[in-house]
């Protein structure tokens, strides 16, 4: 089943890289990931829709939680939250059924942002299903390109940013240390 | 770690990167670094050249990792290993996926190019970064010389706090050479580390209850046990409620060897009464385990009747195998520590409820102990296997450290040599990596060195590692190196006739090196022996030797090990010798 992830990360050399590594490493099905920065530049927010079976979903959390650049990895699929894609599609058009395509357009709420001899190029936003209906009705006008944006969401319910505070150098030693004299 | 923490150097002072390197370690309480030099670490040897941190010259990199885990897992401390780029770092590979598998705490120092040659194929150039991502809990790559004191005390830091892992540290050539006025971290602030280690109070008086109230209770203790320092408090729980205990291969010497309540090693080579016990409990109280697949066999024919206790300092282990009912996430010291004080709160209470079930319960356990003990074999001929690992027991008494790769001798040394205390079995456990026995002692003996150390190999892993003789040789280490010499590769020729119709498949080392010519290579002394009278006179003359010492142990080529339970197979239906009667739990 498909499970939504809402990321934190730290902008740290190498973070895409782990988050992807673990999810392959782990055999988890990655059907989209974006990434962009947040309001605090040293932050990105990642949303990532991975394929797994339900008994794995708490394991995949967990997994992404456990890197050391991962603030927060929250687990959207059950939560309230509101879910978002975009497309952009190039539709080749006759002059025949230009009309039909725009009203089309217009019911999906898309909007044309290039217009030409060969066709029109439409984005469009929505949730994934919504998207793919779209996509159907103007492949029966026509060759078709399309590029999707995967999916970005947000949480409705407020998150408590549980983060590490600062440590003294030195203090995991010494507690180290106090093990070791009370063998 | 470091008795005290050392003063850093005056802020301020303009150093090298090299030079701030060293001042790092030194404050992390470094005393020996494992490494191997090479073009872009020049500026670093260099900088080592008069400076009090020893350095190990070890004769090839993964050994260099293989040494700094044995010097860690025998003594808790961070074990430091150092490569060049390219070929180096990558020759260390095996050794951090072997401490990842393992959580054994290992700071890794890699050369890389000069910063402005990254990325064009340079000489030596390896993507460092990117390749051992998945072989450590953390790793980084120094950009500018100034990040060069946090990352170091992160690195280590990460390393050694919750569940303990490698990190490595990659620092291209021109942050070695590069200098900067060094300020000395005062805190670490990783704001996405997170580290559960106290564990729910709730959770812990609730594991108390369910401890008292068990009938047939089983805890199954692993190397968290070890990791944490927790042997006294598991061995506190495990008295004041009476409660059988198996150690896992990672967790031998959790509770001594020759504890009562100690029923050996769970799994695909564990005794009878463990696996039978881990069958038939009502209760397992899981401790600083993460249920490998060597451990449980078919999943769903593992403790079918049984409610699961997990305490674990990594949430990602709790349900990963097997669904925990009462999870506790923490560190095994700390939780243990409270929980023992809970199960004293209730013990007036409780502990008389179940006392009639609870003694029915040992005996089981104990009729299961006689049935089918784990005991070495004799033959008046031959060497078997098994009296090898028996003599080495008795010369050991369970308080010498001894250290094998992976097979055969692995599982004999486990089953029949005991160890009381922790840090004296050091093994590579998760990752199985055969070579990882001889370098590991060098470690080990380098941490402990007056302690007796046996590094016992199989004669296939032996052959990954001789080139560490020199170095064996080099400082005189005393190590006692014992070959099971049975001219296989003695797991797999047992899976070969077991499973493979007996089709041995490139399984057969010939031409096995003359114990006395090649230990005498090198400078010192070496045996071969094949006759059982021969054994114990042999190895007492390899301990008494103040140096190093090989004694090549020709034993029964054709001995396997058991009890089996087969890949895929129920823990209850062992295959307990040969030939093959399949014991079945009623």
């Amino acid at each position: 089943m498909l499970q939504t992830l809402s990321l934190l990360v730290e902008n740290k050399p190498g973070a895409l890289m782990r988050v992807v590594g673990v999810l392959a490493a782990r055999n988890y099905n990655v059907e989209s990931l974006t990434v962009a920065r947040t309001l605090d530049d040293t932050l990105s927010r990642m949303t990532i829709v991975v394929d797994v079976e339900h008994k794995v979903r708490a394991q995949v959390v967990k997994q992404l939680n456990k890197l050391v650049n991962v603030l927060q990895a929250a687990d959207l699929t059950e939560e309230r939250s509101v879910a978002r894609e975009m497309v952009l599609l190039r539709v080749r058009a006759e002059m025949s059924n230009r009309t039909a395509i725009l009203k089309e357009a217009e019911i999906f709420q898309a909007r044309v942002v290039d217009s030409s001899v060969e066709g029109f190029a439409i984005e469009c936003t929505g949730d994934p299903e919504k998207l793919d209906e779209f996509i159907d009705l103007m492949r029966s006008y026509g060759e078709i390109e399309v590029t999707r944006s995967g999916l970005v969401a947000v949480t409705l319910e407020p998150k408590k940013l549980r983060l590490a505070t600062p440590v003294p150098m030195g203090a995991a030693e010494e507690e180290e240390q106090e093990r070791v004299l009370s063998k | 770690m470091a008795s005290t923490i050392n003063p850093p150097a005056g802020a301020g002072t303009l150093m090298s990167g090299s030079h701030i390197l060293l001042e790092c370690l030194v404050r992390e309480g470094v005393d020996l670094i494992f490494g191997y030099p090479g073009g872009v670490t020049l500026p670093f040897y260099d900088a080592m050249y008069d400076h009090q941190i020893q350095h190990v010259l070890v004769r090839h990199e993964q050994n260099a990792a293989f040494a700094a885990q044995g010097y860690s897992r025998a003594t808790g401390k961070v074990g430091v290993c150092c490569a060049t780029s390219g070929p180096g770092a990558m020759n260390l590979v095996t050794g951090l996926v072997d401490a990842m598998m393992d959580s054994i705490p290992v700071v890794a120092i890699t050369g890389q190019v000069t910063s402005k040659l990254i990325g064009t194929d340079a000489f030596q150039e390896a993507d460092t970064f990117g390749i051992t991502r998945p072989a450590t809990k953390h790793n980084f790559m120094v950009k500018h010389v100034s990040e060069l004191p946090r990352i170091i005390h992160e690195a280590f830091y990460i390393a050694t706090t919750g569940r303990p892992g490698p990190v490595l540290v990659d620092i291209p050539k021109d942050i070695f050479q590069g200098s900067t006025q060094y300020q000395p971290v005062d805190s670490i602030h990783l704001p996405g580390y997170k580290l559960y280690t106290e564990g729910h109070t709730g959770q812990i008086r609730r594991a108390a209850q369910m401890i008292w109230e068990a009938e047939r209770p089983m805890v199954y203790a692993g190397g968290g046990i070890i990791h944490s320092h927790a042997h006294n408090e598991l061995r506190e729980l495990v008295e004041l409620a009476d409660l059988p205990c198996v150690n896992t291969l990672m967790g031998l010497g959790a509770l001594p060897g020759n504890h009562r309540n100690f029923i050996s090693m769970p799994g695909m080579h564990g005794s009878y009464a463990a696996n039978m016990g881990m069958y038939n409990t009502d209760l397992i109280i899981a401790l600083g385990v993460r249920f490998d697949d060597r451990v449980t066999g078919r999943l769903n024919a593992f403790a079918p009747h049984a409610k699961v206790i997990h305490v674990d300092i990594d949430p990602s282990e709790i349900s990963k195998i097997r669904n925990a009912e009462l999870p506790i996430v923490g560190d095994a010291k700390k939780v243990l520590t409270k929980l023992n004080k809970v199960m004293r709160e209730l013990e007036p209470e409780m502990r008389a409820q179940k006392s009639s079930a609870r003694a029915e319960w040992w005996n089981t356990i104990r009729g299961w102990m006689e049935q089918h003990p784990l005991k070495p074999e004799f033959s008046v001929d031959e060497i078997k296997p098994q009296h090898l690992m028996a003599e080495i027991d008795s010369i050991s008494g369970g308080e010498a450290i001894v250290t094998t790769d992976v097979g055969q001798h692995q599982m004999w040394a486990a089953q029949l040599i005991r160890y009381n205390h922790p840090r004296l079995w050091i093994n590579s456990g998760g990752l199985g990596t055969m070579g990882f026995g001889l370098p590991s002692a060098i470690g080990a003996q380098f941490a402990c060195p007056d302690k007796l150390v046996f590094s016992i190999c199989g004669d296939g892993g032996f052959q990954m590692s001789i080139p560490e003789f020199a170095t064996i040789a080099n400082h005189k280490l005393p190590v006692k190196i014992i070959v099971m010499n049975n001219g296989y590769l003695g797991m797999v020729r047992q899976w070969q006739e077991l499973f493979y119709n007996n089709r041995l498949s490139e399984v057969t080392l010939d031409s096995f090196p003359e114990a006395h010519l090649l230990a005498g290579a090198y400078g010192f002394k070496g045996k071969t022996i094949s006759k059982p009278e021969k054994l114990r006179p042999a190895l007492l003359e390899a301990v008494n030797e103040p140096g190093p010492y090989f004694l090549n142990v020709r034993v029964t080529p054709f001995e396997n090990v058991y009890p089996m339970v087969p890949a895929g197979g129920a823990i209850n239906e062992m295959v307990l010798g040969q030939p093959q009667p399949v014991a079945v739990a009623s």
